[in-house]
């Protein structure tokens, strides 16, 4: 469907990055029986931000991101929300406090109307006791309110979500998640299975997302999409969080070295060129 | 004038379009061709009263499991077991309201919960086994099949049960679920306004309640309807309980209109609801369908039934169509099904 056109809704001034975070994170661990997968991590995450999570496979950026959204239990450290600790056990817990997670694939059911999933487990109804109604009319003008509201015109809302291109699949998922009260977004590989048009749509409406203020956590293997719309890269090494910084404070192509391998490569070498 | 004409077309292709993908337009259009076609064929004598009335006689009993069943297949299981559990719900009651001399109305509820027993019991060991339904639910039938006639033999001596209307409560439970309108041939029983009803009800809970919207999720991704808070394994238990139901509602009411009951009859019926229920445009793999046509699809069936002798045709000739139909209807939905996300330039 219709690309967001940059002009269609006049851009929200940019907050600028509220000097308090809106999450901090304390010194947090995660083992599975005698493995620690995660250690030691200390990091504050702020709203309007754009937070990359890079590394590995196996480095611990996916156990740091379900830690946070109530998928798997710290066994060490804790989380304050707004300055006040909460745990995180449960995904509900996490959304109820307003951590989303949007995944790839449990995203969206493919044979039901786009309306029908963007409400799907949150129904809006009106009517009284068993003859209470699924709020269609409703449900169809908020998902167009709501993906306007993103710069995107998804078409007709009673559309099938198989008929969305990948693009719109996690446009849908991310105005759903706001609509339902994320203050923080954790987008998991949101533009792995798109190609480069559809990769730069979704990363445009990342940009926009976190500059009305939503803090958001980007996972994505891909640096090629992560740096231009990132703020901040959170780089996992071996279960740590090896480094913490800011864009300005690290070029494209040190972060391209630190994950492949970096100064461990060139250890390597120099101990091949000596033998 | 162009704009508006222009915009007066894309209002009509966009009605059309919606239309033409609601899930039972197919048997809609089947069920009218084909009650033209006989009508033709036996030179008018399918729109006689008499025939009318054989027809949604013949289709009630359908209608009603087909509605159940077609639900219960949007939500992404199956029930070969809800043909016998007709019979297990007559020969339930016909056990204790004759042999045990009840009031049929307790008899009726005492059937009822040996029914959402049986279904409950379906529910349970699918979404506790992950196995698939259809394994499942032909335990079930060979179970019941079993039952129905050797319980009927060890308390009445016999596969046959007969003289209900002896029993107390008889003539009231006969008016709520037999009673007969109009003069015989004409007659309808009232069992075809509570298949109507029955479908109007299940029609609005699809579509208009939220529940609706957790069957469809449930059957069409289950792991990302979890995902989202819908309570998948209670869906599908509760599905299996309404089939169950449906099965009690079916036998009873044919239990004290012909006031006896055949321990082994319906069984190769489960094939009957399945067939009406994708006749009526529901996906055999779950998360898409209506109830309408499953309705519609009864309809159709009935219409063969009564049509195929009415134009002079040898009546074993029904089995043939109803195969027919069936291939014919899976593979237009398989075709819709596959058009259907190209139309939106996927």
């Amino acid at each position: 469907m219709a690309e967001p056109e940059p002009q269609a809704e006049p851009a929200e001034p940019a907050e600028p990055a509220a000097p308090t975070p809106i999450l901090e994170v304390s010194d947090l661990g995660v083992r599975f029986e005698q493995v620690t997968a995660l250690e030691h991590v200390s990091v504050d995450i702020y709203p309007g931000e754009v937070t990359c999570v890079v590394g590995h496979n196996g480095a611990g950026k996916s156990v740091f991101i379900k830690a946070l959204c109530g998928l798997n239990h710290p066994s060490s450290g804790h989380v304050k929300l707004d300055g006040e600790q909460v745990s995180l056990d449960s995904p509900r817990r996490a959304r109820a406090l307003g951590i989303f997670a949007v995944h790839q694939d449990l995203a969206l059911i493919p044979l039901l109307s786009l309306w029908r999933n963007f409400f799907l487990g949150a129904e809006p109804v009106h009517g009284w006791g068993i003859f209470s109604e699924f709020d269609a009319h409703y449900a169809r003008t908020t998902l167009i309110a709501e993906m306007a509201k993103l710069g995107v015109d998804i078409g007709d809302p009673d559309r099938t979500a198989r008929t969305l291109s990948g693009g719109e699949r996690q446009a849908v998922a991310i105005a759903r998640a706001l609509h339902h009260g994320a203050r923080i977004l954790v987008l998991d590989e949101p533009t792995t299975a798109l190609g480069v048009q559809q990769a730069g749509t979704v990363l445009r409406l990342i940009r926009r997302t976190a500059e009305r203020g939503t803090a958001i956590l980007l996972v994505s293997p891909r640096l090629e999409h992560t740096y231009p719309v990132g703020d901040r890269f959170l780089v996992f090494q071996r279960g740590h969080l090896a480094a913490d910084l800011r864009k300005e404070e690290v070029t494209r192509d040190e972060l391209s070295e630190m994950l492949s391998g970096g100064g461990e490569r060139h250890e390597i070498e120099a101990a091949l060129l000596s033998e | 004038m162009v704009d508006r004409a222009i915009a007066l077309s894309q209002l009509w292709q966009r009605w059309t379009n919606r239309v033409m993908q609601r899930p039972e337009v197919g048997s809609v259009a089947a069920a009218s061709l084909l009650f033209i076609f006989f009508s033709i064929a036996s030179r008018g004598a399918m729109v006689e009263g008499s025939t009318l009335a054989r027809i949604f006689d013949t289709a009630w009993p359908y209608g009603i499991m087909a509605v159940a069943v077609g639900l219960l297949m949007i939500g992404g299981e199956y029930d070969l077991s809800a043909g016998v559990m007709v019979a297990t719900a007559g020969t339930a009651i016909g056990i204790m309201a004759v042999e045990w001399g009840l009031n049929l109305w307790l008899a009726a509820l005492l059937s009822l919960f040996i029914c959402l027993a049986l279904g409950a019991w379906n529910g349970m060991m699918v979404v506790r086994t992950g196995l698939p339904s259809f394994v499942i639910t032909l335990g079930t039938f060979f179970g019941l099949r079993g039952a129905n006639v050797a319980l009927s033999k060890h308390f009445t001596g016999d596969a046959l049960i007969e003289n209900l209307d002896e029993a107390a409560g008889f003539d009231s439970l006969h008016a709520v679920l037999a009673t007969a309108f109009g003069t015989p041939p004409e007659d309808f029983r009232v069992s075809v306004l509570w298949w109507a009803g029955f479908t109007i009800i299940i029609s609005w809970v699809l579509w208009r309640t939220k529940i609706g919207n957790w069957i469809f999720a449930a059957g069409g991704d289950p792991a990302a309807a979890r995902a989202n808070g819908v309570p998948v394994s209670a869906i599908k238990i509760s599905l299996f309980m309404l089939t169950a139901t449906a099965a009690w509602f079916v036998g009873i009411s044919n239990a004290v209109r012909y006031t006896s009951v055949q321990a082994g009859q319906g069984v190769g019926d489960e094939f009957f609801f399945i067939i009406a229920a994708v006749v009526g445009g529901c996906r055999m793999a779950g998360g898409y369908g209506s109830i309408v046509g499953p309705s519609i699809g009864a309809l159709i069936w009935g219409i063969a039934f009564i049509g195929i002798p009415q134009a002079g045709w040898n009546s074993d000739w029904r089995w043939a169509f109803l195969g027919v139909l069936l291939l014919v209807a899976t593979l237009i939905n398989h075709y819709v099904g596959q058009r259907a996300p190209s139309e939106h330039g996927d």
